[in-house]
């Protein structure tokens, strides 16, 4: 086959892959008038009531759009393409083949370790406004036809940080896929360690790892996709350890936070600092994938493991 | 009588607390250090080389505080950078390779906070750590002489055994990191310290350590030759005990001492 069939196959293979992301919703409008609707929501909007959420500004480039177009985006900012946090729902949605999931774990809860005050209480709290019982959600589901172990942290609890119960059921994930032959998928996001555990907490680092490198001899694929924000303890430990590492484009991943390093440097740090990307280019991120084509290029990794299509 | 958590965080924060440079030299025959990590530079936070220990040699990784300020810039007040955590790697699977026990002393506030660190991916260095250390075949014993920092810390202390000095502190974050990110007021390092539960009695408590290594009256700063001598003494009968099990036992066991640390209900 002569370079010109290949280029041309390359390239069918990637029009594949945007025929299949759904149409693109409209054209966000980033105008004046929203900016200006968003900033004068307060005072001098004549007595109009602006919901909270009809618009959604991008933390990273500050640029305001229209909630609806946003979330039609799959909450991708249309201006700096920066992929914005979603809840657990979200991402199962977008990720897995429907009604697929089958969840592992779903009654764990932590307890207080070091008794900390009104920890319970927060935890409950949480409990029910995020729908989920800690801020990890595990199980098994198809992607694509392919089955796979997954695990979604979400940022809206206690900023997915770990604690006991984040990592028993990572551990607990890695050991079933390990006896099964299967692979893991794990979407990232953390603040770190759950320092209301105290030294429980920083133990997961360690039992987590300890798990991937048993799953690891056990020859099966460990994917990683880096969401925002992934930070500290958890990317001290199994989001840094995949066979393969993907990132959303402008997530935030890093060990130590911006603030702790400015705080020692007494130096502003540059926008790119601490993004995918720059991750990427100091060589610790392999590929930066965006949200709509995620659930092919799974797929595609997992099918190029040998894994078997189970489901047409 | 036992001090609370605030006299010991006092206590591992004197000037005059004894440092791997003290204790080396009275716990080993001989030491000869290896520097560098392959790939990037030398980390001068983290020391590692070749020792004899009762004409038995075994490697030694120690995080280096300095004795004075001179010191102290050249270890980088024992904050390794990631380059410190690969030599430490390096000198680990040399270890495993050659059939010596490791040996850990660990002592350092946490992993470095900064730009180059970030550049040269200090979470990716910590958790290769953590999972190369979990399976690797051979003992490995951490020591916690000082301070425990956080996952700076961890990435020497995966081990088959954990011990502490009597005073010294292991914790997820200091006391004064906890009372700033969780109180908003680092001010409160006092209470953070006494709520935290990060002595080497709490640390026995939770599983995370099996022994206490006891200090001399008034702390190791005391008397520096009788506590490298409880070190040794404890050493001693632990390299012996961990080099008579067979390496499958060893990581399976190793496995299960992390495995079983949690506190959920389901």
């Amino acid at each position: 086959m002569g370079l010109e069939d290949l280029f041309k196959k390359v390239k069918d293979r990637f029009n594949d892959d945007k025929a299949e992301a759904a149409p693109k919703a409209e054209a966000v409008q980033k105008t004046e008038t929203a900016v200006k609707i968003e900033t004068s929501n307060k005072s001098d909007t004549g007595g109009v009531k602006i919901p909270d959420n009809l618009l959604f500004k991008c933390p990273r480039c500050q640029v305001t759009s229209y909630m609806e177009n946003f979330e039609k985006d799959r909450k991708v900012c249309s201006n700096c393409n920066y992929h914005a946090r979603l809840t657990w729902k979200e991402r199962l949605e977008l990720t897995a083949d429907k009604d697929s999931f089958n969840e592992f774990d779903a009654e764990m809860q932590s307890q207080n370790p070091i008794n900390y005050p009104d920890y319970a209480d927060k935890l409950q709290k949480l409990q029910k406004t995020c729908d989920m019982r800690e801020a990890v959600i595990t199980g098994e589901c198809t992607i694509r036809g392919y089955k796979t172990v997954i695990g979604i942290m979400d940022s809206n609890f206690m900023m997915a940080s770990m604690g006991s119960v984040v990592g028993e059921k990572i551990t607990r994930a890695f050991e079933y896929a390990a006896e099964r032959k299967m692979p893991v998928i794990l979407f990232t996001a953390s603040g770190g360690a759950r320092m209301q555990e105290g030294i429980i907490s920083l133990m997961q680092m360690a039992k987590t790892s300890g798990a991937i490198a048993k799953f690891s001899e056990a020859g099966q694929l460990y994917i990683t996709v880096m969401t925002d924000p992934t930070t500290g303890g958890v990317t001290a430990s199994f989001a840094s350890l995949g066979d393969i590492i993907i990132a959303e484009p402008k997530v935030l991943i890093g060990f130590a936070g911006r603030r702790v390093i400015q705080d020692t440097i007494k130096q502003k740090l540059p926008d790119e600092f601490q993004s995918a990307e720059f991750l990427q280019e100091n060589g610790f991120v392999d590929i930066i994938c965006e949200r709509k084509k995620m659930r092919s290029c799974l797929s595609r990794l997992l099918k190029m493991h040998n894994y078997v299509k189970i489901v047409e | 009588m036992k001090l609370t958590a605030t006299e010991r965080l006092t206590l591992i924060r004197n000037k005059h607390r004894p440092t791997v440079n003290n204790y080396i030299p009275l716990i080993f025959n001989r030491f000869i250090e290896l520097h560098g990590d392959r790939h990037y530079g030398d980390d001068a936070a983290i020391m590692g080389g070749i020792a004899t220990f009762y004409s038995m040699p075994v490697t030694v990784l120690a995080q280096v505080k300095g004795r004075d300020i001179e010191e102290n810039k050249r270890s980088n007040f024992a904050m390794p950078h990631p380059e410190g955590y690969r030599k430490a790697l390096r000198l680990a699977k040399q270890a495993e390779k050659f059939g010596r026990p490791v040996v850990c002393l660990v002592d350092t506030p946490g992993a470095f906070c900064g730009i180059e660190a970030e550049e040269r991916g200090q979470g990716e260095a910590i958790a290769r750590n953590l999972m190369e250390f979990m399976t690797l075949k051979t003992p490995i014993i951490s020591i916690i002489l000082g301070e425990g920092g956080s996952g700076g810390a961890l990435a020497l202390a995966v081990c088959d055994e954990l011990a502490v000095l009597e005073n010294a502190l292991y914790s997820v974050i200091s006391p004064r990191g906890f009372a700033s990110i969780l109180w908003k007021d680092p001010t409160r390092e006092k209470e953070a310290a006494e709520l935290m539960k990060i002595t080497a009695e709490d640390l026995i408590g939770f599983g995370v350590a099996e022994k206490i290594i006891p200090e001399p009256a008034g702390g190791a700063h005391n008397d520096c030759q009788l506590m490298a001598d409880n070190i040794s003494e404890y050493l001693f009968e632990a390299v012996k005990r961990l080099c008579a099990v067979d390496s499958e036992t060893l990581l399976r066991k190793r496995y299960e001492k992390f495995r079983k640390i949690g506190m959920f209900t389901e």
